[in-house]
């Protein structure tokens, strides 16, 4: 897939299945994970080099990491689309004996996971492990994750950050998701993190910003970009700017969407500002 | 009365190193890390052979816990190591959501557990650990009693598919199970047979169940010494085929009454034939500094107290 207006409309599509899922639920995350479909969908069709079908252990092939375990609306529906299990299974969601939980695990055996998450800061360490063994093993491939900018508060991150530069893990790509907005409310009045390019410089990171990251080509041609920098002795942080909640425009700009879930009202108006276009589930 | 003596005194840590350092030879799979202890856990002759699967995580334990559940996804083997203390409670979130919940092999090897460690005083002692480790769905815990059996169990659970928390400890301890023993995960050991007590013991407490079993002999009593190396799965067969010849039980750790050993024998017990135990165990309390010859003697975990559950638990026959 390597026409945007293909991913453009994959991305229509995965925004109705979050708009979906969370509200036969009513419950989920729908406001990160809209605002995460762009880069999800570009990154699983486009940035990422992978193999047909699943293999946990994922070697000779990018790998990725989701540690904001929270979105997994938008990371069930990216899976789906790009394979790993079938559309239809996207409507389980958080009930019972589903492989859906509501937050990713292996548990249940759902293929294009790796591992659990949900509690948070964990997974920029998975991540590390995961390009260290690539390298043991003679793999060059890739292993990307993403975190929520609120996540970065939890301090085993500022350990995987000072341990991942120290030990040159050049084959990682950690994307930030910078939407400003955490449970609370906006990362600024909870607890101001100041600038994380600095911090992520200070401790030896290359970094890269996208400070479209809702625009599939400004998501392509960043992610270029710090595909470019791997491989050079330092690890790659990508500032992804993003808007929580993208794509329906009264969940935009607000913390009130991160963790609560439509009514039929609201699902209907979200809806028709995300016409079908590769047919709902 | 089959008895047990020695002639060598030895660090179960040691043991821990010697396995690992075989490993390190046999299993190109097994990757090792550590939180700056690589000394105290005996590492050294690993990382020497095998400089490039060695990851030294630094002061940072969380960190070291994700990283090793990572590496399991490129089909390595971690080892992590450091003290029990820091191996479960300040990283039981790790442990459980990216380890347990993930089902990833990671081999958690714990040094300095319980009160042994002594003189450090109770931040660093731990006797909540096995608590903490056999209550996580889908974790082999193993307590191993000597230098050979730590060893054995080292090699044996790099074989085993599953989180595995292996326990050791830091002094001397008499060496008396064989060097060429095969260590089987969840097969428990009967030491000696005996037809009045039975002693369930894990870890150090196994040789001073021993030294118990022979006071007991001179008094008259018969003691069945089971070493219960593997607390999770527990052999349930070895407590009631024994406590179907002894008709008692007590069970012997060095760790918390609550939470250890003694609870799970009491549990197979309790649904399957009601029998009369006693604990020998830390009473709810933490340690504190001191050798640890002198906290086995305050806090009641040797040989003397051993003896005096046995009787009191023959009494309730």
């Amino acid at each position: 897939m390597s026409n945007t207006k293909e991913l453009q409309d994959l991305t229509t599509q995965v925004r109705r299945d979050i708009l979906r899922m969370v509200h036969k639920v009513n419950s989920g995350h729908p406001g990160g994970s809209l605002g995460c479909a762009e880069f999800l969908v570009a990154l699983y069709n486009e940035i990422m080099d992978r193999k047909d079908g699943f293999e946990m252990d994922g070697i000779n092939e990018d790998l990725f990491f989701l540690s904001n375990g929270h979105i997994s609306p938008v990371f069930y529906s990216v899976l789906a689309h790009a394979g790993y299990f079938p559309v239809e299974e996207l409507s389980t969601f958080r009930l019972l004996n589903s492989r859906l939980q509501g937050h990713p695990t292996t548990h249940e055996g759902l293929p294009g996971v790796r591992i659990a998450s949900g509690s948070l800061g964990q997974g920029m360490s998975v991540g590390i492990g995961a390009a260290q063994a690539k390298k043991l093993n003679g793999d060059d491939k890739l292993v990307y994750t993403l975190h929520g900018d609120g996540e970065l508060q939890e301090g085993q991150n500022w350990e995987a950050i000072m341990y991942a530069s120290a030990k040159k893990v050049d084959n990682l790509i950690a994307t930030v998701d910078l939407n400003g907005q955490q449970i609370d409310g906006s990362t600024d009045t909870v607890l101001p993190m100041g600038s994380l390019r600095a911090k992520f410089e200070a401790f030896g990171w290359d970094v890269i910003d996208i400070e479209e990251g809702n625009n599939i080509d400004a998501i392509l041609n960043g992610m270029a970009e710090a595909k470019s920098k791997t491989g050079k002795g330092k690890p790659v942080c990508v500032l992804l700017k993003t808007v929580m909640g993208h794509g329906v425009d009264f969940m935009m700009y607000t913390h009130a969407w991160h963790g609560k879930a439509p009514n039929d009202e609201q699902l209907e108006n979200a809806l028709a500002q995300n016409p079908e276009t590769l047919g709902d589930y | 009365m089959k008895t047990y003596t020695y002639t060598e005194k030895k660090d179960t840590r040691s043991g821990f190193g010697a396995g690992l350092a075989e490993l390190g030879r046999t299993n190109p799979n097994v990757v090792a890390l550590c939180a700056d202890l690589i000394g105290s856990l005996k590492m050294d002759e690993f990382i020497k052979e095998n400089p490039e699967r060695f990851f030294q995580i630094g002061i940072a334990e969380a960190n070291m816990m994700s990283i090793a559940a990572g590496l399991t996804i490129g089909g390595k083997i971690p080892f992590t190591g450091t003290f029990a203390n820091f191996s479960t409670g300040r990283v039981y979130d790790q442990i459980r959501q990216s380890i347990a919940y993930s089902g990833k092999n990671v081999k958690i090897c714990a040094s300095h557990a319980g009160l042994t460690l002594g003189e450090d005083g109770a931040t660093h002692q731990i006797l909540e650990d096995i608590g903490l480790m056999k209550m996580l769905p889908g974790m082999t815990v193993i307590n191993p009693c000597d230098y050979n059996q730590t060893k054995a169990a080292t090699i044996a659970i790099a074989e085993h598919d599953g989180p595995v928390y292996l326990r050791f400890g830091r002094p001397s301890v008499p060496i008396f199970t064989p060097a060429d023993q095969k260590f089987e995960i969840g097969k428990a050991i009967n030491l000696t047979e005996g037809s009045d007590v039975t002693i369930v013991a894990t870890g150090h407490l196994v040789w001073e169940a021993l030294e118990a079993s022979k006071v007991l002999h001179e008094k008259g009593i018969s003691a069945e010494v089971i070493d219960m190396h593997t607390i999770k799965p527990l052999d349930a067969k070895a407590i009631l085929d024994s406590v179907a010849k002894t008709g008692c039980v007590v069970t012997a750790e060095e760790h918390n009454i609550f939470g250890g050993l003694g609870e799970s024998v009491a549990r197979v017990l309790a649904t399957n034939k009601p029998t009369p135990q006693e604990f020998v165990g830390t009473q709810d309390t933490f340690g504190e500094s001191g050798t640890p010859a002198q906290l086995m003697d305050k806090y009641g975990l040797n040989s003397a107290a051993i003896v005096k559950a046995c009787e009191t638990v023959i009494k309730r026959k």
